[in-house]
């Protein structure tokens, strides 16, 4: 099988000379959380690799995902999630872009049996010629009925050179479900920056500040939430 | 302490600001009334470097300095505090977090040291208390949620904390009732009345007066100073409108 071109839609923000060099990709990891089980896992993308995970949760079973993706020319993290009865998935994920970055976070998100809830919380901050990409598809069978899912995703544009793209897709077959989305591409805010700066912060530390707050409860509840939260900070330091 | 000459500025393309002559001297409280679209709120943006605000021509010293080469932080370090008329929401930053940030930022400007966690927090909760407001309330991010006359007041705890040696306080009395007028009143003569401080209030309304008693009244109409007179002239104009007194 080839490389996918632009042509292929969860490719097609990419950065499709990276990926034709990576080309052909090792399967994607295969990650099943037995019926009541517990799984979580960190993914730090900080030198331009390709993560690829399909996760199967099992009946009342709970996964929770946290990524950062910051690093490296070109960075992807793709998640294919398949829930069963009452299962539960969370991702947060932080992308941070500077120069001319390419970064994405693909998801796949289906609600295979009733009862099941997942909840993504995606927050982007670009600068330079950097592209972040959210495509977010979230899919619930005929019988999922009870599927409550939602996606909250919000890009910060440092610069209007930057790009963000932000696709939640929802294809429901069910009836009664609640998918909830919400999407938000903006700036800082300029009154709020002169106000910081208009009581002595400087510049570069009245933006950290309202980025910290921006990116602010994502990592909430990772094992490893301090360090995703300073690898996160000093990404933005950079940045400003 | 503070010397306006022959200010001029345009918000955007628009010039509101026409040659503005105004000083101030350290121990002294101004007051400035005059009637919508004069140039008050611009004045008070002008001198805290706000973008968008253009001078295009004339100087302002402070305490020796020129004032408008100096970046917005530069002259809150400086000692120069805008009280806004509109005090910005910020989510997701505490006041608390805001205000030892900013507090430490100008220490640092002027070569002071940081104050610690600890000290910070005994500094805030004074005020916060003379002003009437709760500690719960400085966790929260910076005027979220907060009514009208809460963010007045909790930009007087922000004085309070940082001391500054001039104050421009910009319709500090807009939504206020009267208890919180008082009590804003209360705090600005507490925190500012003082030999080396001087506060230039901006106002619509009279009755702010009352509580924090000018030495000087000014009358900014079209861009410039047209009238100056003791406090007495706040009643006048009160008493007879702005149309019947100009200049």
């Amino acid at each position: 099988m080839s490389a996918p071109t632009r042509h292929n839609e969860a490719w097609r923000y990419s950065d499709i000379a990276a990926v034709e060099a990576a080309w052909p990709l090792p399967a994607p990891e295969s990650i099943i959380v037995p019926a009541g089980g517990t799984f979580a896992r960190t993914i730090i993308q900080d030198s331009g690799t390709i993560h690829q995970l399909d996760i199967a949760i099992g009946k009342g079973a709970t996964a929770a995902i946290h990524v950062l993706n910051i690093g490296g020319d070109y960075g992807r993290v793709e998640l294919n999630v398949t829930l069963h009865e009452g299962a539960d998935f969370k991702l947060g994920a932080v992308q941070i872009g500077g120069g001319s970055q390419t970064l994405e976070v693909i998801t796949t998100v289906t609600h295979a049996e009733p009862g099941a809830t997942s909840s993504q919380i995606v927050r982007s901050v670009l600068a330079g010629t950097a592209t972040g990409t959210y495509l977010g598809k979230v899919a619930v069978a005929r019988d999922a009925q009870q599927t409550d899912s939602v996606q909250s995703v919000k890009a910060m544009l440092l610069d209007r050179s930057a790009t963000a793209n932000a696709k939640p897709e929802l294809e429901i077959y069910a009836d009664d479900v609640k998918c909830a989305h919400g999407c938000a591409i903006g700036e800082l805010d300029a009154m709020g920056l002169f106000y910081l700066q208009a009581r002595g912060i400087t510049p570069a530390d009245a933006k950290k500040l309202m980025l910290q707050a921006f990116v602010a409860g994502v990592f909430e509840g990772a094992a490893d939430e301090e360090a995703l939260t300073e690898a996160a900070l000093a990404k933005l330091g950079d940045l400003v | 302490m503070l010397q306006i000459t022959n200010l001029h500025a345009n918000v955007g393309d628009k010039p509101i600001l026409k040659g503005l002559t105004l000083s101030l001297n350290a121990g002294e409280i101004h007051a400035i009334m005059g009637p919508n679209g004069a140039g008050k709120s611009t004045l008070g943006y002008v001198l805290s470097g706000r973008p968008g605000y253009e001078v295009t021509e004339g100087s302002v010293t402070f305490n020796g300095q020129d004032l408008l080469a100096l970046e917005p932080h530069e002259r809150a370090a400086a000692g120069l505090f805008l009280g806004f008329q509109y005090p910005v929401e910020i989510p997701g930053v505490s006041n608390v977090q805001f205000l030892r940030e900013a507090l430490n930022a100008q220490r640092k400007y002027r070569g002071e040291a940081p104050l610690t966690g600890g000290e910070f927090l005994k500094v805030a909760r004074e005020q916060a208390g003379a002003l009437g407001m709760d500690m719960d309330m400085l966790k929260r991010p910076v005027n979220v949620g907060f009514s009208g006359g809460e963010k007045k007041r909790n930009e007087m705890v922000q004085m309070g904390i940082i001391d500054p040696a001039l104050a421009i306080l910009d319709e500090t009395d807009s939504g206020l009732d009267i208890d919180a007028l008082r009590v804003v009143g209360d705090g600005i003569n507490r925190i500012m009345r003082k030999p080396d401080k001087a506060v230039l209030l901006i106002t619509h309304y009279q009755r702010l007066l009352d509580y924090v008693k000018p030495d000087f009244v000014h009358v900014l109409d079209g861009g410039r100073i047209t009238r100056t007179g003791g406090a007495e002239l706040a009643l006048e104009l009160e008493r007879d409108g702005y149309k019947e007194l100009a200049a």
